[in-house]
């Protein structure tokens, strides 16, 4: 029998298919888990609306759950619920640890460019706050460029959304 | 109003939009806006897929069929977004004053009664944010100079009549006053809606043209 448990754990083995670092339940995308009998439903919120990775996670999910004996509903709810502040704390090392710095907080507004032109950000190699913007765009769309002026390193830093 | 006419020509600029931004990808002044104008037209594209999706909630079908199975003189998209512009200014003042419209017009949907609607609007919010730093740091940076200023200056005059059929009623009074410094000529008249450009039909061609030679049934 399926617990709703048991869902998690298997969807915690679930890498982004991005950010392979981080699990889906380390990002935060993940919002409910309903199990009834041998159906699982799923309510999955994502990053930005334009992620590419959307259809890659959501079958993802869908075969882990069917893996598990299971019928698995994946709900892609399309609101404000997700956000950079939902990234558990060890989601956000294991970005540090593969060099690329955990978002800021959300603020009671929206970001501004003199927030993201300061030296509030810390590089995630060193440690420095010597840090400038280079690109508010990145790799994908939750990146941005920063570069560190102490170990001349450029890196990537995780938008705060 | 329903959401199909509420939501449609919202969802037709990002996707027009998001097509005539993406046209910069390798040919842009320096890699870095290579990468943002990349980026931001994947995010209008995204924006494009969720309002598709909750008209097509309504209205049955798929989010992809109301994107591509149209015929060109069905969109509702403002002739801004079709304009082909190849000259930097032209693309730096359509970005700006996009964003400021959109802005209005997202803010004012945030406070529909339509829980989806409300919600969606929020999260677009979000990521816009990003665009409209983008937008203001290149309108900062073509200010700067003498040259630039001017070649701005014009495309900013150009592009005004345009920008305005972005929004109607209310709004637009909004748009004018939030770009006041601007200087824009109050006088102007606006572009309307459904004043196809010539150029619609030759995006819609390369647009669809995947989708419309793919045989019945395939999956990507």
């Amino acid at each position: 029998m399926v617990t709703a448990e048991r869902v998690w754990e298997a969807l915690a083995e679930i890498p982004d298919p991005e950010i392979p670092v981080i699990s889906l339940v380390d990002l935060g995308v993940i919002r409910k888990v309903a199990v009834d009998r041998g159906r699982v439903r799923v309510e999955f919120t994502p990053t930005f609306l334009g992620c590419p990775a959307l259809e890659t996670m959501r079958d993802a999910m869908a075969a882990r759950i069917a893996a598990l004996g299971a019928d698995p509903e994946i709900d892609v709810v399309l609101d404000d619920s997700w956000s950079t502040d939902r990234i558990t704390p060890q989601g956000r090392e294991k970005l540090r640890q593969a060099g690329l710095a955990p978002p800021a907080p959300r603020g009671t507004g929206p970001p501004k460019l003199l927030q993201l032109q300061s030296k509030a950000f810390r590089c995630p190699y060193c440690g420095s706050h010597e840090t400038k913007l280079e690109n508010i765009f990145g790799p994908t769309p939750c990146r941005s460029l920063r570069y560190c002026a102490s170990c001349r390193q450029p890196f990537e830093q995780f938008k705060t959304i | 109003m329903s959401r199909a006419d509420l939501l449609l020509p919202l969802a037709d600029d990002e996707l027009l939009l998001g097509w005539r931004n993406s046209e910069w990808t390798g040919i842009a002044p320096f890699l870095e806006e290579d990468v943002a104008f990349s980026s931001i037209a994947q995010n209008e594209i995204g924006h494009a897929r969720a309002l598709y999706q909750l008209v097509a909630d309504e209205l049955g079908g798929t989010a992809d069929e109301l994107a591509f199975d149209r015929s060109p003189g069905e969109y509702r998209c403002a002739p801004l977004v079709q304009l082909r512009l190849p000259d930097w200014a032209d693309t730096i003042a359509r970005h700006y004053l996009y964003e400021v419209a959109d802005t209005i017009r997202i803010e004012s949907l945030k406070g529909s009664a339509d829980a989806a609607i409300a919600g969606l609007a929020a999260k677009i919010d979000r990521e816009e944010a990003y665009h409209r730093m983008h937008a203001e740091m290149w309108l900062e940076r073509l200010l700067a100079t003498e040259d630039s200023r001017a070649r701005l200056r014009a495309a900013l005059a150009t592009i005004w009549p345009s920008a305005l059929g972005l929004l109607d009623g209310e709004l637009r009074d909004r748009f004018r006053e939030r770009t006041r410094d601007l200087e824009l000529d109050a006088g102007t008249v606006a572009v309307e809606r459904g004043e196809q450009t010539g150029e619609l039909e030759e995006l819609w061609e390369e647009m669809t043209m995947v989708r419309r030679s793919a045989p019945a049934g395939a999956a990507w």
